[in-house]
């Protein structure tokens, strides 16, 4: 993989950030490419659900640059808005639209952001249904799915708009524990199709098999970039080798 | 039919259309207006929210009655000359505005902010988010608290006898000094007045029911 700065897709430089008076990023340098799969570990608090909320600007930084395939990240209104059509997100809570079928859940943004035609885009959106085993499910209100299937559907809404990069937010954390396979198979086969993924997750599993790269945080500090193997089998900082005793240890 | 009913009767129906006018029209007002002090009210722009805040402060705490006087017989010394009817209408809708545009700030709010963080990811400009994910999701838990603007201020436009509006109310007054008969023509009043607010209550409820969430 090219650690080049020009072929970066999302590019993060000394980035700060502070809720009032607690500062909760520092300095951060982070790279995702094209096809990479980037898997942001670290104990609660560490910063990296605010490193993916801040990719799409759902939160503002202090200081810092952040890029979107060379462009820097907008201000609010409509160029922000037509960036974020092309950054899916998926929410640790879904965030599913309640009002709305499934299916109408899908082909919203395809319609209403990207113009596509209503045809089409229903066409498109049971083809994604289907592919996260949902087809039956297109006419079904949001809660009467259950949390597994509704984290699916919200992928496959991020999916409708054809995004350049996918962004999860702690998907599986909200999940009763036998409902987190069939989201992480969704995840994984994604990341095997060579969909770009920026996640944030605490499931070790999934971040030793799809990821390219492990970035470890603690307090706001990237404090080890690595492939899965190396930070799993030799972790280089005192704190990465406490976090994975803790989280490993049953 | 005994001797004065019909007397009383009559009026009372013409009463009642200036009731009726009054009602439709004052709360067409109250509506437009609350949205918009909504909208000021949450917007991200501080100046309006204080102009937003500081009308509800002043509208919603004042005795209905109060304004009306204050209208009816401030306006004229001003310089603003309208009707009666227009004033008294006019005063109405600003009252009752003010709550309106509470109701709708709390069914804004009842919308999870996951909902607008959703639309927002996917591309959704902030007009588009409020237009397609939150107002139609808030309007389902604003139907009963407008129905109950609705029905405060359908009674509410019996203070406008006070200041000489012959509404149905002002008209069961004059029956009642004109022919003595007090019970005859309240009591048909109250009749009129129930019909109109139960009559509310159960449009709001069909309307609920049409935009519920299924689940």
């Amino acid at each position: 993989m090219s650690q080049s700065g020009k072929s970066a897709l999302v590019r993060l430089d000394k980035v700060n950030k502070s809720f009032g008076d607690q500062q909760v990023l520092h300095d951060i340098d982070l790279e995702v490419h094209s096809g990479e799969v980037v898997v942001l570990l670290g104990a609660s608090g560490s910063g990296k659900s605010t490193i993916c909320r801040c990719v799409n600007r759902l939160e503002t930084i202090d200081s810092g640059t952040i890029t979107v395939d060379g462009v820097p990240l907008p201000a609010e209104g409509r160029e922000l808005a037509k960036l974020r059509a092309q950054v899916g997100m998926v929410f640790q809570s879904f965030n599913l639209f309640g009002h709305l079928k499934v299916l109408e859940n899908l082909t919203l943004a395809p319609v209403r952001v990207a113009g596509v035609p209503r045809q089409q885009a229903t066409e498109r959106a049971r083809e994604l249904l289907a592919r996260v085993g949902l087809a039956d499910k297109a006419d079904a209100y949001p809660a009467q799915l259950s949390g597994g299937q509704q984290q699916r559907v919200a992928i496959a809404r991020a999916l409708a708009m054809d995004p350049r990069l996918l962004l999860f937010d702690e998907p599986t954390s909200a999940l009763d524990p036998e409902m987190i396979k069939e989201v992480l198979d969704v995840m994984v086969e994604l990341a095997a199709e060579g969909m770009t993924m920026l996640v944030v997750t605490h499931e070790m599993g999934f971040a030793r098999r799809a990821a390219d790269r492990i970035v470890f945080l603690d307090q706001g500090r990237i404090l080890e970039t690595g492939t899965p193997q190396e930070f799993f089998e030799a972790p280089r900082t005192e704190r990465a080798r406490d976090f994975l005793s803790k989280i490993l240890s049953h | 039919m005994p001797e004065g009913i019909r007397e009383v009767l009559g009026p009372l129906g013409h009463g009642l259309v200036l009731t009726l006018a009054m009602t439709g029209l004052a709360f067409a007002g109250a509506l437009v207006l609350g949205v918009l002090l909504a909208v000021c009210r949450i917007s991200p722009v501080p100046p309006l929210r204080v102009l937003g805040t500081g009308y509800v402060t002043v509208f919603r705490n004042v005795p209905l009655l109060v304004l009306l006087v204050l209208f009816v017989f401030g306006l004229p010394d001003v310089g603003l000359l309208f009707s009666l009817f227009a004033t008294v209408t006019l005063t109405m809708a600003l009252y009752w505005a003010a709550f309106v545009c509470e109701v709708l700030r709390a069914g804004i709010r009842t919308v999870p902010f996951g909902q607008a963080e959703a639309a927002r990811a996917l591309g959704l400009t902030a007009g588009q988010s409020i237009r397609h994910i939150i107002l139609p999701q808030a309007l389902r838990s604003m139907v009963q608290p407008l129905a109950g603007v609705f029905i405060g201020l359908a009674l509410s436009t019996s203070l406008a006898a006070a200041v000489g509006v012959a509404e149905m109310t002002g008209q069961a007054q004059f029956t009642t000094l004109k022919y003595d008969q007090p019970l005859t023509g309240f009591a048909a009043t109250t009749v009129v007045y129930v019909l109109i607010t139960l009559t509310s209550g159960l449009v709001a409820g069909r309307i609920e029911k049409r935009v519920a969430i299924h689940r």
